[in-house]
């Protein structure tokens, strides 16, 4: 059994690069260091996958060669007026730099799954910038450390651990000591609570709330946690402040602050369901750190407000630079979203919803992102590579997509893939084919080939690179 | 009653996507939609009762379970997954961002099925290709 190490992990925008994959006989049979959703794609991923390409015929999904498949997608796409290409987030580098081309050569719409994840965050940050840094340099120093609108616990379930406030820093200590006691004074309470209300009013009294608790902080110059979200999630469970907004109310949120932090006084007794005294703790906390970060999550991007809300937390950040350090930095979804818009910007200009209709790129959210193009049912085609927007898009959407020949490359069997005209299996990056991935603070990794895929798996750079072969040819025949 | 629908990641949906969409893990952890416990007595909904949760694009039948992380009475929550887009707004207001978080939702006990993956694609798009497509 051979064991292969800092493997880096195809599944959030974490990318731990710290895994360990035991391999028997081309098989995983073990992954050491993995969070639940990286043990599970390890363990599971071969279990669900089409490797035979597919074409539909009367019909009929039917086996078919690779190279009748890529004729017809290349046929496809070449005959669109204007196609969409779509998905690239779990792909590798490689990949989307062949699928910037293609894309310019069939004049179609490109766009990433940044458009329906934090698609609002780039427009937000094309307007006011975005001051950042490394994972490391938080893990190392940051002393205080916010989610907004974000649940790493489900979504990044390492970032914590790895990154912020479970990790060991050189500067600053995890705070998990302080988290147990929390937890151990908790049930003792509530337990008491228990007892008398047997004794006393035969259960009428009900143990204090969670966020009771969570209000008793830490000495200053220790290493803090804020939760900022609109229900109590796992991950506001380990906070030492958690602040419940009311759903949609995170843009008055924000601005109360920046309010607050200016030494504004404000004549409401609540902001959106938050106390003013809440909202000044938050304030104090955020003016008296030495080092602080704001994570932000879908929370703001896909509620009312969207880019504004984002625009308000990074004018925060700016706002609080006046007095201290402070940082922010999305949290995004998946491994290589970040790749995403950095390769579409290196080759476009732009970092997603790139229109390649007037031979040039184009750029306008609103317009040109997937999600408009769909509903407004302008393409007349569809090239969908490792993503699956029939299980992620809204109904509208989905319907004008399975509408038009749709062409899926991916390595399962997806919602999308169901309803293709031509599917063609492609092998795991980061498992079955290796590439470069960009961490959600911008830091390249390499993705390594674990194991052999399936015969006729060929990686997604490959497969695109065929097509876009094809495609030429296509052209220049009708051209010529 | 009307509530404010909330979508979202779940572990549970992250690890039920990495053993496949058509699986048994998926259905179970995504064909959901969580809710505040008072709400559920007000509306006589018990944990895991099919429920149907209907906005003003279209209504869809998930399982009902019981959240004490949800304390606002009058906010529901569903995993991203196909059972939520049924019934979300493409409108993205310029922006590129659909409303996936805040639309507005009505939730009443029913008899009927929670529909398989498979089956909810055809009752959503009703595609012919796509009921042919095992073959």
């Amino acid at each position: 059994m051979d064991v292969i190490s800092s493997v880096v992990c195809p599944v959030c925008g974490c990318c731990c690069d710290d895994l360990e994959v035991l391999v028997d006989n081309n098989r995983i049979v073990d992954v050491r260091n993995a969070c639940a959703l990286g043990a599970a794609k390890f363990l599971n991923y071969s279990g669900h996958r089409n490797t035979k390409p597919l074409i539909r015929k009367n019909g009929n999904l039917v086996e078919a060669s690779l190279e009748e498949a890529i004729e017809r997608s290349a046929e496809i796409l070449a005959k669109s007026s204007y196609p969409l290409l779509y998905g690239w987030s779990s792909t590798s580098c490689e990949a989307i730099r062949v699928g910037l081309e293609l894309a310019e050569e069939v004049g179609g719409v490109i766009d990433n799954t940044s458009t329906i994840c934090h698609g609002p965050s780039i427009i937000a940050i094309q307007e006011v910038g975005l001051p950042a840094c490394t994972l490391g340099q938080i893990r190392h120093r940051a002393d205080l450390i916010v989610y907004w609108g974000s649940n790493p616990w489900s979504a990044h379930p390492r970032h914590i651990e790895r990154y912020t406030a479970l990790a060991e820093g050189r500067f600053q200590k995890a705070i998990w000591k302080r988290y147990l006691s929390r937890l151990v004074f908790e049930s003792a309470i509530k337990r008491r609570y228990r007892v008398a209300s047997l004794v006393f009013k035969g259960g009428s009294i009900s143990p204090p709330a969670a966020e009771a608790f969570s209000q008793l902080l830490p000495p200053s110059g220790e290493r803090k946690l804020v939760v900022v979200d609109v229900q109590r999630t796992r991950t506001a469970d380990l906070a030492d402040l958690f602040v419940r907004v009311e759903p949609g109310g995170d843009y008055d949120v924000l601005q109360a602050l920046r309010a607050l932090i200016r030494d504004e006084e404000l004549d409401v007794d609540e902001v959106a369901g938050v106390p003013i005294e809440t909202l000044e703790e938050l304030a104090d906390l955020m003016v008296n750190a030495r080092f602080g970060m704001l994570f932000f999550g879908l929370g703001l991007t896909m509620s009312v407000g969207r880019s504004r809300n984002v625009e308000a937390a990074i004018k925060l950040t700016r706002d609080l630079n006046r007095y201290t350090k402070f940082l922010i930095m999305p949290m995004r979804g998946h491994f290589n979203v970040t790749g995403a818009d950095t390769v579409f910007t290196w080759q476009t200009g732009y970092p997603y919803a790139v229109d390649f209709s007037h031979g040039y790129p184009r750029y306008n959210p609103g317009e040109t992102s997937a999600i408009d193009v769909l509903t407004k049912d302008d393409v007349d085609a569809a090239l969908v590579v490792a993503s699956d927007p029939a299980s992620n898009f809204p109904r509208k959407c989905v319907e004008n997509l399975v509408k038009k020949p749709l062409v899926v490359i991916d390595s399962h069997m997806s919602a999308t893939a169901l309803v293709a005209d031509v599917v063609i299996p492609s092998a795991f990056v980061g498992i079955e084919a290796e590439g470069t991935t960009y961490r959600m603070d911008h830091v390249p990794l390499p993705l390594k080939k674990i194991v052999e895929p399936p015969e006729g798996c060929l990686p997604d750079e490959e497969i695109l690179r065929m097509m876009l072969e094809r495609v030429r040819d296509i052209k220049g025949r009708e051209s010529s | 009653m009307e509530f404010t629908l909330i979508t979202g990641r779940t572990i549970n949906q992250g690890r039920g996507k990495e053993h496949g969409k058509f699986s048994e893990e998926y259905l179970a952890n995504v064909a959901i939609c969580e809710m505040n416990p008072e709400d559920m007595r007000r509306l006589n909904i018990g944990d895991g009762t099919n429920i149907r949760v209907t906005t003003e694009v279209g209504s869809v039948i998930v399982k009902a379970r019981k959240s004490r992380r949800i304390k606002t009475p009058g906010v529901i929550f569903m995993p991203y997954g196909p059972w939520a887009n049924v019934v979300l707004k493409p409108e993205s207001e310029g922006t590129g961002m659909p409303l996936l978080k805040g639309l507005k939702a009505n939730v009443e006990p029913t008899e009927d099925e929670v529909s398989n993956l498979k089956d909810l694609l055809i009752e959503a798009y009703g595609r012919s290709k796509m009921m042919k497509s095992e073959g």
